[in-house]
């Protein structure tokens, strides 16, 4: 069998066996599997930055509530329809990843961390600043009358479900398209030796710019989605917490594989779950696991695989 | 009140922020400028400072002074010793590459952070001060037939806030003696400058990083002893220390202990000023943006001189 056609039986089947849980989950984990899928769109477009083109950001939560915001706010105060809020949720997240790609490629390393870092800060403040339009860390419930799309009430466990998948899918097939494509392939060249990328003639500049569009794009759809699918839209979603999320996820997961972003959301949203039953300080268990990641495993979970087993793992 | 002697009283108040966070951002400043690492679990060095300056008055008991003279050497001990053992079990073993060492300290922060929750609870917890006494301050107003002296209602510091200060001052000047008169610091400031050649030349540059960690954060933990009388203790009261001493340092310059000093002066007195006058959280936003963009387009700091 071929490398590609390996590929896509591993992500077709990822993508079936989800649908097919759909008939036979039980209802509390078919609910937290919708969350997982969601939040694993997160976890793809924050992986296209970090896995793909070695940026670090830690500031991801921005573009997370920029698409967020930018769906509840039309909707909530304007009774904009819930398929065009979508639309300015997304355009908002990209828009905003756009314009601050041009300040921040300015630098590189640590200072690019802490520049994404502060820009996000800034941003909450500001969710929070206006807390008379946002209702800050309160946060708004969305009517569930407004979350109806095409005809499709979202509210239902099982349309959102179905929503969910849909919008992972697209997350999962879009990275797989990129990291196919000439684009994509120069992107993995730029984190592995941006120098030698340059003298090859490519104007690496103009790709890390790329790269941080689509991936602010692709959280701000999943920061949409989340919105209108769980009816809420509240200032923690913007806080640092919900930036260095994305980031345990691609780590435990492989950070650079596209099936990574999934398994990592996957584990530790249950082992977050779990450990809440337990104990207050259930984010013990998200410090833990850095810490032993950056240690032990580097590469994550899926990384291990294709060192080990398969070598073929886009 | 008139504007005068409010924007002196803004100014006191700002003052012990800045004196504070001198402290704290040196310490931030001197682990970033010999290692080359962001430490993110700085605030957390900070709030365990004033946590276990708790515990240290509760177990002595007696007047207040003798527990927390007793805090005022126990906490930073402690707290550097946790943080010199932090760095030899896992920043070294990840050869201080600065984008994992980032992610490991975040995952420090939550370690401490959530062991601090579970063990010392999620209330804020008081720590008397060891003298307090009220001092009005006069403020001259020009009356009828001349200048004159008067005590306007309000207008106050206490004889701790003041000694927070000069004991901030105090603490800044020995770092200064030690980086810039003793051997140990001759030695830091030779790995600092060329980590390579001063292995060649036999310095144990492993033990310098784990004595310099320890010494940034018993910084953080002695400014966190130095506030508690004024501020109570909590377990996530870590956060705005790290955020400011980050400004601070960037401001300052990465790495220059003269110039943090200056921005920590500056960036102390405006927040307590501004924070009068305008929204705090506006006074924040300002600040954030501020530092990214000084990040972004001049990225040696104002004071400084080589870049991040």
């Amino acid at each position: 069998m071929s490398d590609g056609r390996k590929v896509l039986l591993l992500h077709g089947g990822l993508l079936a066996g989800l649908f097919a849980l759909h008939f036979v989950l039980p209802a509390y984990h078919h609910g937290n599997l919708a969350r997982i899928m969601v939040l694993a769109s997160y976890a793809v477009g924050y992986n296209v930055l970090f896995g793909y083109t070695g940026l670090l950001s830690l500031g991801h939560a921005l573009f997370f509530a920029a698409g967020m915001y930018g769906m509840a706010l039309p909707l909530h105060h304007l009774g904009l329809p819930a398929g065009w809020a979508l639309l300015t949720g997304l355009g908002a997240g990209a828009g905003l990843a756009a314009l601050l790609a041009l300040l921040a490629l300015r630098t590189t390393g640590v200072a690019f961390l802490i520049v994404t870092l502060m820009f996000a800060q800034a941003g909450h403040l500001t969710i929070l600043y206006f807390g008379e339009v946002t209702r800050g860390d309160e946060g708004f419930v969305i009517d569930a009358a407004q979350r109806v799309l095409w005809g499709i009430d979202l509210s239902a466990p099982d349309a959102r479900y179905l929503a969910a998948l849909a919008l992972f899918a697209a997350s999962l097939l879009a990275c797989l398209a990129l990291v196919r494509a000439p684009f994509g392939k120069t992107l993995i060249a730029v984190r592995e030796n941006e120098e030698r990328v340059r003298m090859l003639g490519y104007d690496t500049h103009l790709h890390k710019w790329g790269a941080m569009v689509i991936s602010g794009a692709l959280s701000a759809a999943a920061g949409a989605a989340y919105g209108l699918l769980f009816g809420y839209a509240g200032a923690t979603f913007g806080s640092v917490q919900y930036s260095i999320l994305p980031l345990l996820w691609v780590l435990l997961g492989g950070a650079g594989t596209v099936i990574g972003p999934f398994i990592g959301t996957l584990f530790m949203f249950y082992l977050i779950d779990l450990s809440s039953d337990l104990t207050t300080a259930y984010m013990l268990v998200a410090g833990v696991a850095l810490i032993a990641l950056t240690l032990f495993a580097p590469q994550g979970l899926a990384g291990e695989v294709r060192r080990r087993l398969w070598r073929w793992l886009p | 009140m008139e504007i005068g002697p409010y924007f002196l009283l803004a100014t006191l108040e700002g003052a012990v922020t800045a004196a504070v966070l001198a402290l704290t951002a040196v310490g931030l400043s001197l682990v970033f400028g010999v290692m080359r690492v962001v430490n993110i679990a700085h605030g957390e060095f900070f709030m365990l400072g004033a946590v276990i300056a708790w515990w240290v008055a509760q177990a002595v008991g007696g007047h207040p002074a003798l527990g927390f003279a007793a805090a005022l050497v126990i906490a930073p001990l402690i707290v550097g010793g946790l943080a010199a053992a932090a760095d030899m079990t896992i920043l070294k073993r990840l050869d201080y590459d600065p984008e994992r060492t980032i992610v490991a300290t975040i995952g420090l922060l939550y370690v401490i952070q959530q062991v601090t929750l579970m063990t010392y609870g999620p209330e804020a917890r008081p720590v008397e001060a060891p003298f307090g006494t009220r001092l009005a301050i006069p403020w001259i107003e020009h009356a009828e037939g001349g200048w004159r002296l008067y005590w306007p209602w309000g207008l106050s510091t206490t004889s701790y806030k003041l000694a927070v200060m000069a004991a901030a001052a105090a603490v800044l000047l020995g770092v200064w003696a030690l980086m810039a008169r003793t051997r140990i610091g001759l030695v830091m400031r030779a790995t600092q400058m060329d980590r390579g050649m001063a292995l060649a030349f036999g310095i144990p540059v492993e033990r310098v990083y784990a004595l310099v960690f320890g010494l940034g954060a018993g910084l953080a933990a002695l400014a966190a002893v130095l506030i508690v009388p004024i501020r109570q203790a909590h377990y996530l009261m870590g956060a705005d220390p790290l955020l400011l001493s980050f400004i601070v340092v960037i401001i300052g310059g990465l790495g220059s202990l003269p110039g943090t000093v200056v921005a920590a002066v500056l960036i102390g007195l405006s927040d307590g000023i501004i924070s009068v006058f305008f929204s705090p959280t506006l006074a924040k936003i300002i600040a954030t943006l501020l530092v990214a963009l000084v990040l972004v387009f001049r990225p040696q700091g104002l004071f400084g001189t080589r870049a991040a």
